[in-house]
């Protein structure tokens, strides 16, 4: 009995960000969920498997392989009438940009909503990438939630708006719409017939974007994206609060919270117009003019990049407004890491000159030694230490650690960075430990050992690697199999033996896959058995060739779980 | 409610994001608002974890230096680590037991001194209230429960108004049946704790 799924409506519940979207997606009556998990997107993707092994589900769920082919099979769901959505992090949906950019074109059916969780500051990320950008940039309508509340509702919107329009809808959170946890209202979900199955009406002119369809299809992207800006402009989620005239404020996302906080502590609420916006792109143009009518300043509030400060200079400068518009161009704040409280409050003072009054006092703290950091670590007894130990020997003994050189991958295992294991020396993103290997290969003499994880292989390892075996590439490749995705909260991928409870979903052999990819020397190891391992591995390692070893072994914490 | 900032900070896998919503649970029940924000991901593997519970109609869920006004730490260098985000009327909350990260063996800054850092604790702060949370737990009958320790001592201080019962109600419902005697143990140890110490 998933609380999700079950609970009644009216109930109250306490969720995260991430939660509410998954009960808003339930109360719109979704039928196809798709992920490849990523933090802070996760908890989306993990309760829609949760409740898809239910007997009553009310959708198929799975965990694709990577985040295009999670939205492709969303998008085919959508144009077969059903309502999907696909969520992912920031970075993931670069993955999926090639299918975002042409399915803008083609367009949905049912109702589509694409979830991106950006993560600004890099808690658990490798860049703090903008993807309010890609609402731009394909040309589609963009929400964004600034609490849980608000993130069930706008779920259930997106939906509506994109079966309106028939493009797909992006909602947007970041961490700290995604992980915080407030009170949640639950509503009636819809019923649909659990076996409802979707069917596509052929239309190759729609579908089929060859170059004179293509032209047709950007024309009506143009053209639905007009309709988008009437339903942005009367928007609930768009709000004008406030009629002072000192200074106008507009805000999207949590840090709308903050400018929400600081206005009511500073007791502004009269002397402030704020305009707070949920449904981002296409901006709302009216209400921003209402916003600056009869105003000499305003402050624009938005993490990461200047979108809507740029978007209201352009509004400024074909209407004619003069106003003195402070954010991220004025140095007021950094396009750099998310915001906090203070940052918010601070700004406005500066522009009212006003003095503090909030600022609470703070003792000398001068007495604090420099303290030991506490970063991360892999868990204790976990198979990639070992792996890795094992590894390092057997360079060592054969006389190969010195020159060696360790381009790694996406995972936990990239804690391998740290002392004293010290074997991480070259990251991008999703499977590049494979394709920077290659060229690795190419221009250096090193000696090239790099690191990838089983769920990492199938969602971007395996291409690269046809490619080195393809181009004479040579270096050994060191599949970590853990039998899980274990950075993200253990989610099942394609290769996994060890199952959760009621997952029947056949493995595929990431044996059978690197030899199918050409590779004449695949050979596993047993990390626990370090003896063996090092004698295998010294092996190996002395090839002068393309190898590829498998380090067998489940993650600890995931054993554990399924066991219970 | 007033407008109230409460810092939680550990170590990952210490339960503290369950202590937050354990808490942020309870005022739910008493139909108080609560908006509390949670780490997730990579710091979870043994890194320092930080949660925050907001009350009183603040809508952001971060707490910006100098802002906290209670700080409930689970390992006492986590607590020296967060004392920036306190004022100097903040209440700070912390267990005594250390655990000692991996880079003061790989020749990192010392783990410091904690008694003489308590000392200077109460020099700064308006109430510092630090005990062996750890042994509190035990004695309830189980380790683990050295959350439920510490949410015990923070509602014994009287600053949050929400009912220990609200909380007992909150563990019933959220812990898993065997270990709730002993949660509803600690919390009461903790209870007594926060009441009687100064």
């Amino acid at each position: 009995m998933h609380p999700l799924l079950h609970s009644e409506p009216g109930t109250t519940m306490l969720l995260l960000g991430n939660e509410a979207i998954v009960r808003g997606a339930i109360e719109a009556g979704l039928k196809v969920g798709t992920t490849y998990p990523g933090t802070p997107s996760s908890e989306i993707g993990n309760n829609l498997f949760f409740i898809s092994q239910e007997e009553d589900s009310p959708f198929y769920f799975e965990f694709s392989t990577n985040e295009k082919v999670a939205m492709e099979v969303a998008a085919a769901a959508s144009a077969s009438g059903l309502r999907s959505l696909c969520c992912m992090k920031h970075v993931g949906l670069n993955v999926a940009s090639d299918a975002l950019m042409t399915l803008a074109y083609i367009g949905t059916k049912g109702g589509m909503v694409i979830v991106t969780a950006d993560d600004p500051s890099m808690h658990s990320s490798q860049n703090e990438q903008d993807n309010r950008v890609y609402a731009r940039f394909a040309n589609l309508p963009m929400l964004e939630p600034r609490n849980p509340q608000e993130a069930k509702e706008m779920t259930i919107e997106a939906f509506e708006i994109s079966e309106r329009l028939e493009l797909p809808v992006i909602l947007r959170t970041t961490t700290r719409t995604a992980h915080v946890r407030g009170a949640v209202k639950f509503g009636e979900p819809e019923q649909r017939p659990k076996e409802e199955k979707g069917k596509f009406e052929k239309d190759p002119r729609r579908w089929v974007p060859v170059p004179a369809v293509a032209r047709v299809r950007h024309k009506v992207l143009l053209e639905r994206m007009e309709q988008c800006k009437e339903i942005s402009e009367g928007s609930r989620f768009n709000t004008l609060s406030g009629n002072g005239a000192e200074l106008a404020i507009v805000s999207s996302g949590v840090a709308s919270n903050y400018a929400f906080d600081a206005i009511s502590e500073l007791g502004l609420t009269e002397r402030v117009r704020h305009l707070d916006l949920g449904f981002t792109h296409p901006l709302p143009r009216a209400k921003v003019l209402e916003l600056l009518s009869g105003q000499g300043k305003l402050l624009v509030v938005e993490e990461l990049e200047p979108i809507i400060e740029d978007e209201i200079r352009v509004i400024c400068q074909e209407e004619g407004i003069e106003v003195e518009i402070f954010g991220k161009r004025s140095g007021h704040f950094s396009r750099a890491y998310e915001f906090s409280p203070r940052m918010v409050r601070q700004a406005i003072m500066e522009i009212l000159h006003l003095e503090p009054t909030v600022e609470r006092h703070t003792p000398d703290l001068s007495w604090i030694p420099e303290l030991p950091m506490r970063p991360p670590v892999l868990c204790k007894g976990c198979p990639h230490r070992e792996t890795y130990n094992a590894v390092k020997e057997a360079l060592k003994e054969i006389g190969a650690e010195e020159n060696a050189i360790y381009p790694t991958d996406i995972g936990c295992y990239t804690l391998g960075l740290l002392p004293p294991i010290n074997m991480a020396d070259y990251l991008i993103c999703m499977g590049s430990s494979v394709g920077s290997s290659c060229g690795f290969s190419a221009s250096t003499d090193h000696k090239v050992v790099s690191f990838i994880g089983d769920s990492t292989f199938f969602h971007s390892g395996i291409s690269p690697l046809v490619n080195a075996v393809h181009n004479g590439h040579k270096f050994c490749l060191v599949i970590m199999d853990n039998s899980t995705t274990a950075m993200t909260g253990h989610q099942p991928n394609p290769g996994i033996t060890l199952k959760p409870k009621g997952f029947d979903k056949p493995t595929v052999s990431i044996e059978a896959v690197v030899r199918g990819c050409g590779v004449r020397h695949v050979t596993k190891i047993n990390p626990y058995k370090k003896k063996e391992a090092v004698e295998t591995l010294k092996e190996v390692l002395a090839k002068d060739e393309l190898t590829v070893v498998i380090s067998e072994a489940p993650c600890i914490l995931y054993a554990k779980r399924v066991k219970r | 409610m007033k407008p109230m900032r409460i810092l939680f900070t550990g170590v990952g896998g210490q339960g503290t994001l369950t202590a937050s919503s354990l808490l942020a649970q309870a005022a739910l029940l008493e139909g108080k608002e609560a908006v509390m924000s949670e780490v997730h991901g990579m710091a979870q593997r043994g890194g320092v974890v930080e949660s925050t519970v907001m009350f009183g109609g603040l809508r952001s869920p971060l707490i910006s230096e100098g802002e906290a006004d209670i700080l409930v730490s689970f390992e006492p260098l986590e607590a020296i680590r967060a004392l920036a985000k306190c004022h100097s009327e903040a209440t700070i909350i912390t267990n005594t037991v250390p655990i000692v990260p991996f880079t003061v063996d790989l020749g990192g800054p010392k783990y410091p001194d904690i008694e003489q850092a308590i000392e200077r604790m109460k020099e700064g702060f308006k109430r510092v209230i630090a005990l062996d949370a750890e042994e509190m737990a035990r004695e309830a009958g189980t380790s683990r429960a050295v959350n439920v320790v510490l949410l015990g001592v923070l509602l014994g201080t009287g600053l949050v108004a929400i009912r220990p019962e609200s909380m007992e109600e909150t563990i019933r419902m959220r812990v898993k049946e065997r270990f709730v005697e002993a949660n509803i143990k600690a919390l009461h140890l903790g209870l007594e704790a926060g009441r009687d110490t100064p």
